[in-house]
């Protein structure tokens, strides 16, 4: 479990960000709330994923800082980065022929070194990571066998135990059909309500509207938004980040805000 | 406290605080393949023109019997065994550290262009007029490196990419390959047949100075690696994952890079480019102990017992004496068509 004592805060400081020398993100400054469940929303190439690169660390921006716990994030060693801060990319790779337990273990990296590299912390982490996503009846199996969804809760336990009191998750509903998809953002919630800080980039803007307390919203490497989803998510908002058309109406099911698009508008923003 | 299911038997070995997990297939597997090279390399010892059984051989290792057995045993043939024991592991721990670190089963020194750069080397040494040993050596492994270092340059943007670095090298190593041709068609008949010998990897010839010295380059680097280990494993899981759990893909890339190129260098230098051991040892490894990694141990070891039969059947199984890298690209080409069958056929 993260120390409920630790005051876990990440915020970026005036960033730029590029690939291959060109600019993604420029002069973006943002904070994460700490103990909120925080979603990035915005149009394909509006440097969402990008942005939660550089706030963990995998990308280097060429100008501004990031700030994690008081101390610009560079300043930390990689493992104690990695103890205080867990990330799951898009690009995860499952080795062929590793078994769940195996995969989850692999998580316990930052708290090992080359003369212990299995203890009883390590154990009881990858239990509790295990019990956490439901996925303690498939630790003996091969990820290999496992459904998308089941292979997707595996990775999340992965990143729970490296035990940080910080979760970064890049899409991490993409490609799930919409059972696995509402089934990922409650146990996200769970997590969120035992304490951790969660910042996820989502596609489906009406889950970041139920289930997010703090919302960004992007476009063109720029912040248009960001705050409570009754107050981001507006019908204006909407089209103004999207582009797209729409009514927002009270979700029948939460009184929260849920957007219905009005049909296909002509797309001008660049496809990726 | 109730053990969590990993799926496969495992001891974590503990000794003082340090503590270690190892699958208990990966201790057998090792285990026997210890056993086979040690009565492989007892068999190999007493085979020859002279030829020893089993126990005389062991008793000449343990210093007695007849002055005979033990100078035809310990000065004539244990150098040319070491040999093919501490290279088939040097070389299959290089293989091994080039396809973890490129995620790809073909990438190995033969097929990188090492091989062929250090015959260009090597080539290149005796055209200018190179006649010692040691200055054939010298060329081999200025070559290799000099081709290592050419496709790593040429490989590089935004850091080294798996797929990249194979592409790159497969085409060096179709230039050197002409090259290489070019040179031997320039040369005088019996310089040129000499100069194939040698490019086909052998361990005749193979002193005890070469071998300590192998082994005194060889040792540490090997040893070192157990650092590099866990990261490796973090690796596996993608540039990603690995940076974010800590581990620094770019930096345990190249030192990996660096390392198995050394090792192929100090290979080359004493029996030539012996081909396939890198390429098929850590993969059979991988399948004998069903590991989800390319396990540098289990290589090591499969390495040398491959070695080992390699240079047993050139030298005494069959009629003609071989050099040994025929038969290790015979033997590893069998292993590879088998391979991509295999592969084939899952995928149907």
């Amino acid at each position: 479990m993260p120390d409920p004592d630790r005051r876990t805060v990440l915020s970026a400081d005036g960033i730029t960000l590029s690939y291959d020398r060109a600019d993604i993100v420029t002069g973006l400054s943002v904070e994460i709330p700490d103990g909120s469940f925080t979603v990035i929303v915005g149009p394909n190439a509006c440097g969402k994923s990008t942005l939660l690169r550089g706030l963990s660390r995998l990308l280097t921006p060429s100008a501004g800082r990031i700030v994690l716990d008081g101390r610009e994030i560079t300043s930390y060693p990689a493992k104690e980065v990695a103890r205080r801060l867990g990330l799951l990319p898009q690009t995860a790779i499952a080795p062929e022929g590793i078994t769940v337990a195996d995969l989850v273990a692999r998580g316990r990296y930052p708290h090992q070194n080359l003369l212990r590299q299995w203890s009883g912390a390590d154990e009881q982490a990858v239990r509790e990571a295990l019990d956490a996503t439901g996925t303690t009846g498939l630790a003996p199996r091969l990820v290999d066998e496992l459904s998308g969804g089941q292979r997707q809760r595996v990775w999340v336990a992965m990143v729970l135990a490296q035990q940080t009191g910080l979760l970064l998750l890049d899409e991490p509903t993409t490609y799930l059909d919409i059972a696995h998809q509402v089934e990922l953002m409650e146990l996200f919630r769970t997590l969120n309500r035992e304490g951790r800080t969660i910042v996820a980039v989502l596609h489906d803007l009406n889950h970041a509207a139920r289930y997010a307390s703090h919302i960004i919203a992007m476009r063109d490497g720029r912040i248009l938004a960001e705050g409570p989803p009754g107050e981001v998510v507006t019908a204006d908002r909407v089209e103004e980040v999207f582009g797209l058309p729409n009514v927002v109406i009270p979700d029948p099911v939460t009184g929260g805000p849920l957007v219905v698009p009005l049909g296909a508008p002509t797309r001008r923003e660049a496809q990726r | 406290m109730m053990r969590v299911d990993v799926g496969y038997p495992r001891h974590v070995v503990r000794i003082g605080s340090a503590t270690l997990p190892l699958r208990r297939r990966s201790l057998v597997v090792g285990a026997l393949l210890l056993a086979a090279i040690v009565v492989l390399a007892v068999v190999s010892l007493g085979l020859g023109t002279y030829s020893l059984t089993p126990g005389q051989v062991v008793r000449a290792l343990a210093g007695q019997g007849g002055a005979l057995d033990r100078t035809v045993v310990l000065e004539w043939r244990l150098p040319r065994t070491l040999a093919a024991v501490l290279l088939g592991a040097v070389l299959a721990v290089a293989g091994a550290l080039f396809q973890t670190v490129t995620r790809n089963p073909l990438a190995s020194p033969d097929v990188l262009g090492l091989a062929n750069g250090a015959f260009t080397g090597m080539l290149l040494a005796v055209v200018a007029g190179a006649a010692s040993w040691s200055l054939l050596t010298v060329g081999a492994v200025a070559g290799g490196v000099v081709a290592a270092a050419a496709i790593w340059l040429l490989a590089h943007r935004n850091g080294i990419s798996g797929f990249r670095l194979i592409i790159v090298g497969i085409g060096v190593s179709a230039l050197l390959s002409s090259v290489n041709t070019w040179l031997l068609l320039q040369m005088e008949l019996e310089t040129a047949m000499f100069a194939s010998a040698w490019g086909a990897g052998s361990l005749n010839g193979v002193g005890a100075a070469a071998v300590r010295g192998a082994a005194l380059c060889s040792l540490p680097l090997l040893a070192a690696l157990a650092v590099l280990v866990p990261r490796l494993r973090q690796l596996d899981l993608g540039d990603d994952v690995a940076a974010a759990s800590g581990a620094r893909p770019e930096a345990v890339r190249r030192t990996a890079l660096i390392v198995a190129v050394a090792l192929v260098s100090i290979a080359t230098a004493v029996i030539g480019p012996v081909a396939f051991v890198a390429l098929a040892a850590p993969q059979i490894a991988r399948r004998l102990a069903r590991t989800p990694y390319l396990s540098l141990g289990l290589s090591a070891l499969t390495g040398a017992a491959l070695l080992l039969v390699s240079d047993v059947i050139a030298q005494h199984v069959l009629p003609v004496a071989l050099p040994v890298g025929v038969v290790t690209v015979s033997v590893g080409g069998v292993y590879l068509v088998m391979m991509i069958v295999r592969e084939i056929r899952r995928r149907a």
